[in-house]
């Protein structure tokens, strides 16, 4: 079986406040870059896949050169080999065809596994889009593997405050969440492994696809209006600070 | 413009939020049109007409019971044939949101997910949406028709029930073979509340620590008396205090109640995307200097484990609850 886990660089946790709205415009972000934090758990989830039920788990990324470092990332977790498809153009749409031709062209991938969204567009249509270009199941907010071999897989997964189980033949995407396992950090044989590793570039012309022309458009980036940053503080007893904020917050009228 | 609205729904019971995606879609102008799938959905069906749908149509059979993206996406193509709306509008749940990328991914068109807001210029969606976890917002317009959108729950108020009726078109289920089969449905608690839904949020950190059964214990009381949802900061949810679906945050739920009470939580960034949107922020914290206080509307520097029982007496008291 082969696993076959997508990634995206995204700008870390910490850092997205500083991301500037002409520089979200533009993608060309100042800030530092990491592996998408759902990502890590879908790269985690991959990992243990491999690890419990066999076969090679691998990495593959739509982006720039500089992704290169996010794939090597996810070598030095575990992944047996990476792929870059080179492309900084596409829409979600756009990945989404890209991921699938790169898929046809490995012609061995048993389950495609992404994370539920990302930290920075934020609108987890991906997973969807790649399951309907390759006609593959889609099970999305997956928390728990429960069994997975060539023929099909049983996962758990979070639907609204209900928790499904489900089955789905193979081959088939699955989007996962946090609960799918906490990234466990890179030993250090692998990240000598991941500096060394060989990562093969496939453009748009490699995969047989024209990139499609994007859908989405956005513009009239900006910051959010920011809050009234003045917090009213209630002192005294806990019984005082309580009752004052209680009143303060009726006559909000949020009660 | 003709919207068709999608009304999700479980055990033949609607979901929320669907109420706000028919009722941004109302105020759009034009006329609207309701598509409710699921079985035994009768009385939502007529619902749709009563908060104002000028059509609904029904796709009501026992294999639709739950929802499933493959099924759901045929009929949803279906529909859009023979109605021929210009936009198809959900409430970006977590089917919602999955349907709507399916159908717009099949029909080659763009999708604006997760909309604050939305507007119709020019028989075309322009939705305003939060990037960068919250921190960019961002105009989107999309490509081809139908135009489609889905609404961030709690973004739009839910269409009101008048007394008008509509009439209700039974479709067939689209002749499609379920490839995902559900073994088992373990639903939440009775009376719990939809964290995405939910008016008012307590929610508890890492501040539970020394004794996190009771500090929980306590919170669940407050919202049980507010009428709250009960959340969790990722500390809280990593440490094994309470489990992940309670997680607010990034890489958890994103909410935006009208108030959200956040109880032993430092205020982390990654926190501060899941709910830096509500409408009032209230912090409880022993630390004077944690960074929630600088966007809380209202603080306590005290013990939650003083400070939030007293709030629940002080609520029962109040509210005669």
């Amino acid at each position: 079986m082969r696993y076959l886990i997508c990634i995206k660089q995204t700008p870390d946790t910490a850092e997205l406040p500083k991301v500037k709205p002409e520089e979200a415009a533009s993608g060309r972000l100042s800030v530092q870059l990491v592996v998408n934090p759902w990502d890590e758990h879908a790269l985690e989830g991959g990992i243990r896949m491999m690890e419990t039920y066999g076969g090679e788990a691998s990495a593959i990324t739509v982006g720039g050169e500089d992704a290169i470092e996010r794939l090597r990332s996810a070598l030095a977790m575990g992944c047996k080999d990476a792929t870059l498809v080179k492309d900084t153009t596409a829409d979600a749409w756009g990945v989404a065809t890209l991921l699938a031709a790169a898929v046809r062209k490995m012609g061995n991938v048993t389950y495609v596994i992404t994370g539920q969204m990302t930290v920075d567009g934020n609108s987890g249509t991906l997973p969807v889009a790649l399951g309907r270009a390759l006609g593959w199941p889609v099970l999305t907010g997956v928390a728990r593997v429960v069994s997975a071999d060539e023929k099909g897989i049983t996962v758990e997964r979070i639907v609204g405050q209900a928790r499904h189980t489900v089955t789905a033949p193979a081959p088939a995407v699955l989007a996962v969440v946090k609960e799918i396992g906490e990234p466990r950090y890179p030993t250090f044989i692998n990240i000598r492994k991941a500096a060394r590793a060989e990562i093969p570039v496939w453009t748009p012309a490699d995969l047989g696809v024209k990139v499609p022309v994007p859908v989405v458009h956005m513009s009239d980036f900006r910051k959010p209006p920011a809050r009234e940053a003045k917090v009213v503080l209630f002192n005294g007893t806990p019984d005082e600070a309580a009752q004052a904020l209680l009143d303060a917050l009726l006559a909000e009228k949020v009660l | 413009m003709k919207t068709l609205v999608f009304i999700e729904t479980d055990s033949g019971v609607a979901v929320g939020s669907s109420w706000e995606a028919l009722g941004k879609a109302l105020s759009l102008g034009g006329e609207v049109e309701a598509l409710v799938i699921g079985h035994a959905v009768e009385a939502v069906a007529a619902e749709a007409g009563a908060r104002g749908a000028t059509k609904v149509y029904r796709i009501d059979d026992p294999s639709r019971a739950l929802f499933d993206l493959e099924l759901y996406t045929e009929d949803v193509k279906a529909v859009l044939a023979e109605t021929n709306a210009d936009a198809l509008l959900a409430s970006h749940t977590g089917n919602g949101r999955d349907l709507a990328a399916a159908v717009g991914f099949d029909l080659g068109v763009g999708v604006i997910a997760d909309c604050l807001e939305l507007k119709a210029e020019d028989g075309k969606l322009v939705g305003t949406r939060p990037i960068y976890s919250g921190n960019i917002l961002v105009d989107v317009r999309v490509d081809g028709r139908p135009q489609i959108a889905t609404l961030r729950p709690r973004a739009a108020a839910p269409a009101p029930v008048t007394g008008a009726t509509a009439p209700i078109v039974d479709v067939a289920p689209a002749a499609a073979k379920a490839r995902v089969q559900v073994q088992a449905v373990e639903r939440a608690e009775t009376g719990e509340i939809s964290l995405t839904d939910a008016s008012i949020i307590v929610s508890g950190g890492r501040g539970v620590a020394k004794d996190p059964d009771l500090g929980f214990k306590l919170i669940r009381e407050l919202a049980q008396v507010l009428g709250a949802a009960v959340g969790a900061s990722r500390a809280a949810v990593d440490a094994g205090f309470i489990p992940y679906k309670y997680q607010v945050g990034q890489t958890g739920k994103v909410v935006r109640p009208d108030l959200y009470i956040a109880c032993g939580i430092s205020g982390a960034v990654q926190h501060l995307a899941g709910m830096g949107s509500s409408k009032v922020i209230v912090a409880i914290n022993k630390d004077a200097e944690a960074p929630i206080f600088s966007v809380a509307n209202y603080g306590i520097v005290g013990d939650l484990f003083e400070i939030v029982p007293a709030l629940t007496r002080a609520a029962k008291a109040k509210l005669n609850r």
